[in-house]
């Protein structure tokens, strides 16, 4: 089993509204020194090992991220049998 | 004017499209021949022009018009703009039109955070676009209604626009003029409210005028975007 963590950015320069109205919000908690945030979008995908790096890089192309706008990073993850294993036994403890 | 009634307009409908049913009923008020087109279907034949309608495509879900660019019928509508046929896309169908690109750049979240649901004042600028027949400087009074209206692209895209003559439609004030600042509500580079290709056949704009043609909500300006394009469908059309 494999999991991509997909991080979609917006790309420098564009404005973030919401994350610059966050910031604002945090200035007035009295947290000073924050000079940018940025709220940007986090996907995860689990899937079986045929699914490869390069497909999902170009579901990002495609679909999951505009090039236009926004960059995004894909960082991969295989599970071992071990820790699928424990992942399965975490699941039904959790049921 | 030209006789329009031989004119047929399809509208597309999406799952989360809602400004279909004010499209059909402002074309067929001015005399056209308007029906649905569903988002699965994939048949364009006999379809003098395509209108993307305003609404939510598909819950606006991951991007405003991301899925919606997919459907079956966009591969269609894809081939039917490139081969110089009539394509209008109204707000979210605007955005279709960008994801699908269509039309260079993209619409982004209003600068101020805020939906935005109110008339506004757009310059008509010196364009290729066919579907806008007016005298550069003239004023229309227009409404808007989007959380996503913010149009961005980069400097080489802009300039592009610029000198193609591609920029349609600008936010300005009620005498025309631009303030230094920027009179677009929603932020917009350059003021931009609607853009069209290089060939003038596809444009796309925030403002609806689809809700000004009838005079029911107390203006008919919207009417002259969907006249003026009925002597080049004709043309393209052949007849």
């Amino acid at each position: 089993m494999k999991q991509y963590k997909i991080f979609v950015t917006g790309k420098q320069g564009i404005f973030d509204p919401a994350g610059e109205t966050a910031r604002h919000a945090l200035d007035n908690l009295g947290y000073i020194g924050i000079e940018n945030l940025r709220i940007d979008k986090y996907i995860q995908l689990d899937t079986s090992d045929t699914v490869t790096a390069e497909m999902v890089k170009e579901m990002c192309e495609k679909l999951l991220a505009n090039p236009v706008i926004e960059d995004f990073l894909i960082e991969e993850t295989v599970m071992t049998v071990a820790e699928e294993a424990a992942e399965q036994t975490k699941a039904e403890a959790d049921e | 004017m030209s006789r329009v009634e031989d004119l047929r307009f399809g509208v597309v409908t999406f799952p989360g499209s809602n400004c279909e049913q004010d499209a059909v009923h402002a074309l067929r008020h001015l005399g056209y021949q308007a029906d649905y087109i569903w988002h699965q279907d994939t048949d364009l034949n006999g379809f003098d022009a395509v209108v993307l309608p305003g609404g939510f495509s598909y819950g606006d879900y991951l991007r405003c018009g991301a899925v919606a660019r997919f459907s079956p019928v966009m591969a269609e509508v894809v081939g039917y703009a490139e081969s110089g046929r009539p394509v209008i896309g109204i707000c979210n169908g605007f955005q279709v039109l960008t994801e699908a690109h269509l039309l260079p750049g993209a619409l982004i979240r209003n600068k101020g955070l805020k939906f935005l649901c109110q008339n506004v004042h757009l310059r008509v600028e010196e364009s290729v676009c066919k579907w806008v027949d007016l005298p550069a400087g003239t004023v229309l009074d227009i409404p808007i209604s989007h959380n996503e209206g913010n149009y961005i692209c980069d400097e080489e895209t802009l300039a592009g626009l610029q000198e193609n003559a591609q920029i349609v439609l600008r936010y300005c004030e009620p005498d025309g003029s631009r303030l230094s600042g920027g009179s677009a509500p929603n932020g917009a580079l350059d003021d931009i409210a609607g853009i069209c290709n290089q060939r003038g056949n596809v444009f796309g704009l925030m403002p609806h005028p689809e809700r000004v043609t009838d005079g029911v909500s107390g203006s008919k300006a919207g009417s002259v975007v969907f006249t003026a394009i009925a002597t080049y469908a004709r043309e393209v059309a052949g007849r």
